[in-house]
């Protein structure tokens, strides 16, 4: 008897130690990695940088239009998809019957998600830049991107709403409230944390998204800013900005590394480590909101 | 079945051979059963027996979880219309009737925001009469003394039996015609269990109660009279006295003196 415990128990520090180390390999190759870009790219972090068009000369190369135009992109993207995909989330959840047709859309929706993403850029480049012809332009860019996120705020919609006991909405109905009034009410407000979460996430894989921004027609060399949204002069606003040419910081830091001179190399380490802030500090947020709503909402 | 006859109480509603099912089988078989006005009413049975199916048809919640079958009448008086019709909107119902759980389900706001909440989807803006409401139907639940310097803060912050006379309170609000129970104890501690019982006889005097209860001794302390249910049949509906004293069906007796169940 005590021999076998102690069988079973060897068994079990042995699988101890295989999970230690691939866990230990997986993270040590990430932080070299990591490592490796932070050394080669921190030199050129200044405020220049940031401020500075690019340039054929590396010195004097920086990001402004990118990561301008990633954030006018990923503004197109939020406001178009967080919106649908919040409604369509909502919907699938607590308004559509259950049967075969909302089984059928439930499993694309799945399948949707795990879309190569160059495939919503072809689709992309056919709809949106031919046929409704909106061209090399920011809109183009970030309903692409906002196709492309909109499975991910759909599935953890759902998610957040499936957390959300039945008594929880029983009780609501208990007390004559319709539909409308439950999920306005009790169940959008108690899943906020989750959904916001998503929204998060969804954005910042938005973000870092290059494939489908090639394919629709992303410039690499943009030494201007898309026009201002406001202005001094009636009409005082204007929507010129989104059909301007642009170009995102993925797609910068590709053009930087696919040139042959050493220099526009570290140019290109230290952009990818802005991206690579710019995502952590996303999902951070994510954690955070993630964190204060499960604190707040309890039953 | 069995209905002994009883003095002159005026019925606030009235079951009439309901049968009730989701798909072809039924769950419910023609019960019929009187709920007299301002006294207790007990459903006891054994678990599958359908006494909460049966209490769950008083406020249509069966139709939040898709097609379901009614047949026969639950009339409500005395506007004298059947809740089961199919051309009455269950939201309509559920104005009307108010209802507690099982599981204490206070929503995660404030203990004022959850009272209220009845009044906020009827549409009532005077913040005054919510006031005066909220006081009133804490007062009722027994709980104004230990929430009334906290109202608004967190209702799941409250002990379970606190947060189970929230939620009855949160019922009283609207003044239903009928409150219905569902095994309102079954998760609290018997002294939360005393607290509850002891308002639910406190509150017949001003609503009508429906209480599903698993304790028989719940049945015998708390309600005037008790229907017996098994497997979905309504075996015996009489006052408490008689059915747990001098029941006339042998199966009552036999539930009831523990020799199933």
């Amino acid at each position: 008897m005590k021999q076998q415990v102690e069988k079973l128990k060897r068994q079990d520090s042995v699988f101890w130690i295989v999970g230690l180390l691939t866990l230990a390999f997986a993270l040590i190759t990430l932080l070299s990695l990591i490592v490796d870009m932070a050394m080669t790219g921190w030199p050129r972090i200044s405020s220049e940088f940031f401020m500075n068009f690019p340039s054929r000369f590396p010195e004097k190369a920086g990001i402004l239009s990118a990561w301008v135009g990633s954030l006018c992109v990923v503004f197109v993207t939020a406001f178009l998809a967080i919106p649908l995909g919040i409604a369509s989330g909502v919907y699938l959840e607590e308004y559509s019957k259950k049967n075969i047709w909302t089984k059928i859309i439930e499993v694309n929706i799945l399948n949707l998600a795990g879309i190569p993403s160059i495939t919503y850029g072809l689709m992309a480049l056919g709809f949106f830049v031919y046929h409704l012809k909106l061209g090399q332009s920011i809109i183009t860019a970030g309903m692409t991107l906002g196709l492309l996120v909109l499975p991910i705020i759909i599935v953890t919609t759902r998610e957040a709403i499936r957390t959300i006991p039945a008594h929880i909405r029983e009780a609501s109905y208990s007390l004559g409230a319709t539909k409308w009034q439950t999920t306005w009410n009790h169940i959008l407000p108690y899943s906020s944390g989750g959904i916001l979460t998503g929204v998060v996430i969804a954005l910042s894989r938005a973000i870092g998204e290059t494939a489908p921004l090639i394919t629709v027609g992303a410039l690499t060399f943009i030494a201007f800013l898309p026009t201002a949204p406001v202005m001094a002069t009636p009409p005082y606003v204007s929507a010129q900005w989104l059909l301007d040419p642009y170009t995102v910081m993925p797609i910068q830091m590709f053009n930087w590394v696919s040139r042959p001179q050493e220099e526009f190399h570290v140019n290109a380490a230290a952009a990818g480590l802005v991206l690579l802030s710019m995502t952590l500090i996303l999902n951070a947020t994510a954690i955070f909101i993630r964190y204060r709503f499960r604190k707040k909402y309890k039953w | 079945m069995v209905t002994t006859k009883t003095d002159s109480n005026i019925k606030k509603a009235e079951v009439v051979d309901l049968t009730f099912g989701y798909t072809e089988k039924n769950v419910l078989n023609k019960i019929s059963m009187p709920i007299y006005q301002n006294k207790v009413t007990a459903l006891i049975g054994p678990s599958g027996c359908g006494k909460t199916t049966l209490l769950r048809c008083f406020n249509r919640m069966h139709d939040l979880y898709g097609e379901v079958r009614y047949n026969g009448e639950i009339k409500l008086y005395p506007d004298d219309i059947n809740i089961l019709a199919r051309d009455i909107d269950p939201i309509e119902v559920r104005m009307k009737i108010g209802m507690v759980f099982q599981k204490p389900n206070p929503f995660p706001k404030s203990i004022y925001e959850n009272i209220s909440y009845g009044l906020k989807v009827r549409g009532v803006k005077k913040k005054s009469y919510i006031d005066d409401k909220v006081e009133d139907s804490l007062k009722k639940a027994g709980l104004w003394n230990e929430v009334s310097d906290r109202l608004h803060s967190s209702a799941t912050s409250l002990s379970g039996g606190q947060q189970q006379r929230l939620c009855i309170a949160r019922a009283l609000a609207t003044e239903p015609d009928l409150l219905l129970l569902d095994e309102p104890t079954s998760a609290l501690d018997p002294i939360s269990t005393a607290h509850i019982e002891e308002l639910v006889t406190e509150l017949k005097k001003s609503v009508t109660l429906l209480m599903v209860t698993h304790n028989l001794h719940q049945a015998a302390r708390t309600a005037d009279y008790t229907a017996f249910m098994y497997l979905g049949d309504l075996v015996e509906f009489g006052e408490s006295s008689q059915i747990f004293t001098n029941p006339k069906e042998q199966k009552t007796e036999n539930y009831i003196t523990g020799r199933f169940g």
